[in-house]
């Protein structure tokens, strides 16, 4: 596959250098010299060929969740993920925030579960080639992520021990045949759990140890399960993808994908509008964590964002390091040489990708923006972050100096904004998250 | 032939990504460097393999006196960034063992976009301490063969 991407792009640059390729080791001795409508030079074409689904490699292996790849875990995570019992008023399941009907997001600027959350549902299709998951990577794992939200009390609401017992009661069978046998977990208290209400707490703190270790042991399976279903959700192919395959095979009707000003727009993203700086590769994101100056939702409590979650997963304990995970300690390198005390990290939250894009407004940690023209003039406008510093440069009124030495200010006329957003248009594929054969 | 084309590629496209970011023509990219002060000769070893973007990986650091002798029993710190995008390394490296005299294995290295990258080492040891730093250009994967 790379070979093949490297052939073709190294037909398509002497295509447009009109150089005849002559006798290669691939046997390629016609020269075709096809006027494409739109000429890219060769740095643009490296670029833009980095950018198609095609590049994407293999999700990586998750060394923490021995049962990812099972095909019945898969289809035991698709129905807990579907399941409004495991939430506190039974009306509540991963899908209505991850609507798999909404590119598995639910259109709202902040969750919506047994109460209000703080920040925007993220997308979870192709999550697992993120190392940091949440917003803030509070999570170093799929699996652990989907714990959060089940325990949160304002999102599923509930706690370990319930759903322990819900999975005996309901998914034994199942749950059996993906990992060990369920161990009997005896007479429970209905609620307890180590992070949740006073009672709760109390309630978990009377088990004796062995009881909290195998009620938490099946929680964290059910995440791995969740986790191994997410995992086998995958992007197609969208406009994008196939302008660029015209545009490096010299196929003028890939390149007809795209209309003129959305090629104005795709050539700003690459561009002075700097936005593949951040926005990168096939997911459109570099999967780190940057401040851009979004406001905050609430101004009176802004959102410190990375800063204030490396802590928390450095000692969650269902990290990849803690008793549940099933990796070796040499395995967990994200964790091991995770960043923690920078100050770039105060106010910073993970670049999301972009695949989708249009489809799911709002915008932002917190859906701040309601239209993505309004997200591209933030990032013209620049404006100082309400915690931490702006990695953008700030232009002040009646001063031509940038603010910021090593980074050119964003600057975009009325008609470029236009084009960037009709470009964004164009990352979405015709069915989004539709379960993949690997 | 293709290789050729593809590696001249792979330093325009690099030239060309991020779209504000070219590195300065003179950046000294070699791995062989004399620390400031001149109390060391460090060497650095990427791995054999070009790692993908967002790749956690390893490096080795040799670290040997100005007449060549090795320099063991080091501790070495590790820092770095994107000069041109204002932000550090996207891990914390360590150097976590030495693997013979004067060899150390750094681990925990990525980069998380192309571009230019500055790899500083600082480096305490019976000799004195000293510092270094290295210049890295990671490329577009499209052209990593």
């Amino acid at each position: 596959m790379r070979k093949y991407t490297s052939m073709a792009i190294g037909f398509a640059v002497a295509l447009f250098a009109g150089a005849p390729l002559g006798n290669t080791s691939a046997g390629e001795s016609s020269t075709r010299v096809i006027q494409l409508r739109d000429r890219w030079n060769a740095a643009e074409l490296g670029v833009l060929a980095s950018l198609r689904l095609s590049e994407l490699p293999p999700t990586p292996k998750d060394p923490s969740n021995a049962v990812e790849a099972s095909p019945a875990a898969i289809e035991l995570g698709r129905r807990l993920f579907n399941d409004a019992r495991f939430s506190r008023n039974g009306a509540v399941s991963c899908a209505t925030c991850h609507d798999p009907k909404k590119q598995f997001q639910d259109g709202l600027p902040v969750g919506r579960g047994v109460g209000t959350g703080s920040r925007r549902a993220m997308p979870i299709v192709e999550a697992g080639h993120s190392p940091w998951l949440f917003w803030d990577g509070r999570k170093d794992s799929l699996w652990s992520q989907a714990l959060g939200p089940l325990e949160d009390s304002v999102e599923h609401g509930g706690n370990r021990t319930r759903y322990a017992q819900l999975m005996g009661e309901v998914y034994r069978s199942e749950y059996d045949a993906v990992f060990e046998t369920m161990p009997n977990l005896g007479d429970l208290p209905n609620d307890a759990a180590p992070n949740g209400t006073e009672a709760e707490r109390a309630a978990w703190q009377a088990m004796d140890e062995r009881t909290r270790k195998n009620i938490s042991r099946v929680f964290a399976n059910m995440g791995k399960a969740i986790a191994a279903y997410e995992k086998s959700l995958h992007h197609e192919a969208s406009r994008l993808d196939r302008y660029v395959d015209g545009v490096v095979t010299g196929d003028p009707a890939g390149v007809e994908m795209l209309d003129p000003n959305e090629v104005k727009g795709l050539r700003l993203f690459i561009g002075k509008a700097q936005c593949v700086s951040c926005h990168n590769g096939p997911l459109l994101t570099d999967q780190h964590f940057h401040n851009t100056g979004v406001p905050p939702r609430d101004v009176a409590q802004p959102d410190r964002g990375r800063a204030a979650a490396t802590a928390k997963v450095a000692k969650d304990e269902f990290n990849c390091l803690g008793p549940f995970s099933d990796a070796n300690p040499q395995q967990c390198q994200e964790l091991r040489f995770m960043v923690s005390d920078d100050p770039a990290l105060e106010g910073a939250f993970k670049t999301p990708s972009l695949r989708d894009v249009v489809l799911r407004p709002p915008y932002m940690h917190a859906g701040q923006f309601t239209t993505l023209e309004e997200v591209v003039r933030h990032y013209v406008k620049a404006p100082h972050s309400a915690v931490g510093h702006s990695e953008l440069t700030h232009i002040h009124p009646g001063s031509s100096k940038a603010g910021h030495a090593e980074r050119a200010p964003i600057e975009l006329s009325e008609g470029e904004i236009k084009d960037l957003v009709s470009f964004l248009g164009t990352l979405s594929g015709p069915s989004t998250g539709a379960p993949r054969k690997p | 032939m293709f290789r050729s084309i593809v590696s001249t590629l792979s330093l325009l496209a690099l030239m060309g990504a991020a779209g504000c970011a070219t590195p300065p023509g003179n950046l000294d990219l070699s791995l062989t460097h004399p620390s400031v002060d001149k109390k060391f000769v460090v060497a650095l070893q990427p791995p054999a393999t070009p790692p993908a973007i967002n790749q956690i990986h390893s490096w080795q650091i040799k670290v040997s006196s100005p007449t060549g002798a090795p320099v063991t029993d080091a501790r070495i710190a590790v820092d770095g960034g994107m000069p041109q995008h204002g932000h550090g390394l996207p891990t914390r490296p360590q150097v976590t063992q030495e693997l013979a005299d004067g060899t150390y294995l750094l681990e925990g290295m990525k980069f998380s976009m192309t571009g230019w990258w500055e790899i500083k080492l600082a480096i305490q040891s019976a000799e004195g301490s000293d510092k270094v730093t290295f210049n890295t250009v990671v490329t577009t994967p499209v052209a990593v063969r």
